[in-house]
């Protein structure tokens, strides 16, 4: 396990993006550390996909820094891109190509070898189940079936590090428990996981630790254990209810629930 | 730019060739249009065919290469999947590079048609062949850039349409496409001289038929370069700093 001191594989330091004079992300601080899987967790427009975005090279910061694997995200964005996977929050894929011809288009554009391409390629619509739709244009599939294909996507070339960005939305129960065994085998073969998700239950079963972030700034970091402990509550939705401030939403629902009953 | 930018650039043309321009609309843009303008004046006067040829070619370089590239960037900022090349390890530079190249091979192999078709109908020196194949793919480049300067500056499918018509239509009355520059009234022809077409028919026609009406092909392959090299560099700066 890596001490405290040492330096996370992502690290970030007061990284504030402003969008038209809207401040998304306000001098967010953290660190990653290799292997581990992280949880980014917040409400709708807390500034999660901002900070992706910034990650991953589709946006640049306003101020502040942010390094993965010691390389700087604004200055050597393309030797991050090529160690980077990304699911992000839309299935980004053509719709008139098939899937087997989506996948080999971005393992063309990673710079992936036709063998290896081939073997990757095959490998990934097996395990996610997708064999029998290889031929199948990206716009006949359906929403689950589109997000699974995205997230082969991700690792046609075989990423250190993966962003997953809402990755089992629109997934159907059994597609969504396929993709989170696969997240956990993917990290014990070294991966490191950064995942924003809006079921906690996901967060708390998949994560080492966990950033709650809430216009833009973190308000709290740790294990999910941790973060209940530190917000005494018994589980990790009450936790991020509590440090988010969503509490008095909660109790209105809670009203609502009893009075009906 | 390294062997890897230059195969995604690569890859990410023969994707939009296969997804966007081999397509009935596409076609019909780069075939159909530059047909019924020509025939409308073929028509009118038979005899004038080796006068036009070189206008036909350039015009059908304008609108094959522009059709998809003017709309292709702004389509796929809309579906996000412009978000996907801009996430692989490529440069800006290449990822806009391969969408040019879509365009140039497009323009290029339209304007071979339209050439094949010329000499049909008309005697065509083929002495300079090189050049004239050079001349075509000079054109398809500046034509290539010009649209995806469009598609990277502007917002919405609608609005790259009508930038892109902006500067099409009247090209096609201003730049010696079917009436010579030289032929035009005094006061029309610096407006001529602005417009890269104007470049483009002349160096077509100088290597298709031996004589140009503008100026020495030198001068209009440096200006064809130029203009290829500020569109490209504008359409670059502005997607950076659409990203800041």
């Amino acid at each position: 396990m890596a001490n405290a001191k040492e330096k996370g594989i992502i690290e970030i330091s007061n990284l504030t993006k402003y969008y038209d004079g809207f401040l998304a992300v306000n001098k967010l601080s953290l660190s990653v550390k290799k292997g581990e899987i992280f949880g980014f967790l917040g409400p709708n427009g807390a500034g999660k996909t901002s900070t992706i975005k910034i990650l991953v090279g589709l946006a640049k910061p306003s101020s502040g820094t942010a390094t993965i694997d010691k390389l700087d995200v604004v200055k050597e964005i393309v030797e991050i891109k090529r160690t980077v996977g990304v699911v992000t929050e839309d299935s980004n894929l053509y719709d008139e190509l098939s899937v087997a011809d989506n996948l080999d288009f971005v393992g063309q554009i990673y710079g992936v070898s036709r063998i290896e391409r081939k073997n990757a390629i095959n490998g990934l619509l097996k395990r996610l189940g997708l064999e029998d739709k290889r031929d199948v244009k990206f716009a006949k599939l359906s929403k689950g079936m589109k997000r699974k294909v995205t997230i082969a996507a991700a690792l046609v070339h075989k990423p250190k590090i993966l962003f997953l960005d809402e990755p089992t939305t629109g997934l159907d129960v059994l597609s969504a428990r396929i993709l989170r065994a696969m997240i956990k085998e993917l990290n014990r073969q070294g991966v490191t996981v950064f995942l924003t998700t809006h079921y906690i239950e996901e967060a708390e079963q998949l994560c080492d630790n966990i950033a709650i972030i809430v216009n833009g700034k973190i308000r709290a970091t740790g294990t999910p254990k941790g973060l209940m402990s530190k917000s005494k509550t018994k589980n990790l939705e009450d936790a991020f209810i509590e440090i988010t401030g969503l509490k008095e939403e909660k109790m209105l629902i809670d009203k609502g629930g009893n009075g009906s009953g | 730019m390294d062997k890897q930018s230059l195969m995604g650039a690569f890859y990410i043309a023969l994707k939009d060739l296969k997804t966007y321009y081999f397509k009935p609309p596409n076609l019909s843009w780069g075939i159909m249009f530059p047909i019924v303008m020509a025939l409308a004046f073929v028509l009118r006067n038979p005899g004038e065919i080796s006068e036009l040829a070189p206008g036909i070619i350039a015009m059908s370089i304008l609108f094959a290469s522009t059709s998809a590239e003017a709309i292709v960037i702004v389509f796929e900022r809309r579906t996000k999947t412009f978000d996907r090349l801009m996430l692989a390890p490529l440069s800006v530079e290449s990822v806009l590079f391969g969408k040019v190249l879509g365009g140039v091979i497009f323009g290029f192999l339209m304007s071979c048609v339209f050439l094949l078709g010329s000499a049909a109908l008309m005697s065509v020196s083929w002495e300079n062949l090189a050049f004239l194949i050079l001349s075509l793919l000079m054109s398809a480049l500046v034509f290539s850039v010009f649209g995806t300067f469009v598609s990277v500056y502007v917002k919405e499918i609608f609005d790259a349409m009508t930038l892109a018509n902006f500067f099409r239509f009247p090209m096609i009355f201003l730049c010696g496409v079917f009436i010579p520059v030289s032929a035009m009234p005094a006061f029309i022809r610096p407006l001529s001289y602005l417009f890269p077409l104007t470049y483009s028919v002349d160096l077509i026609r100088f290597f298709l038929t031996g004589a140009h009406d503008v100026t020495d092909p030198l001068v209009s392959s440096i200006v064809l370069i130029a203009y290829s090299i500020i569109l490209f560099y504008s359409s670059v700066w502005v997607l950076k700093k659409r990203m800041e």
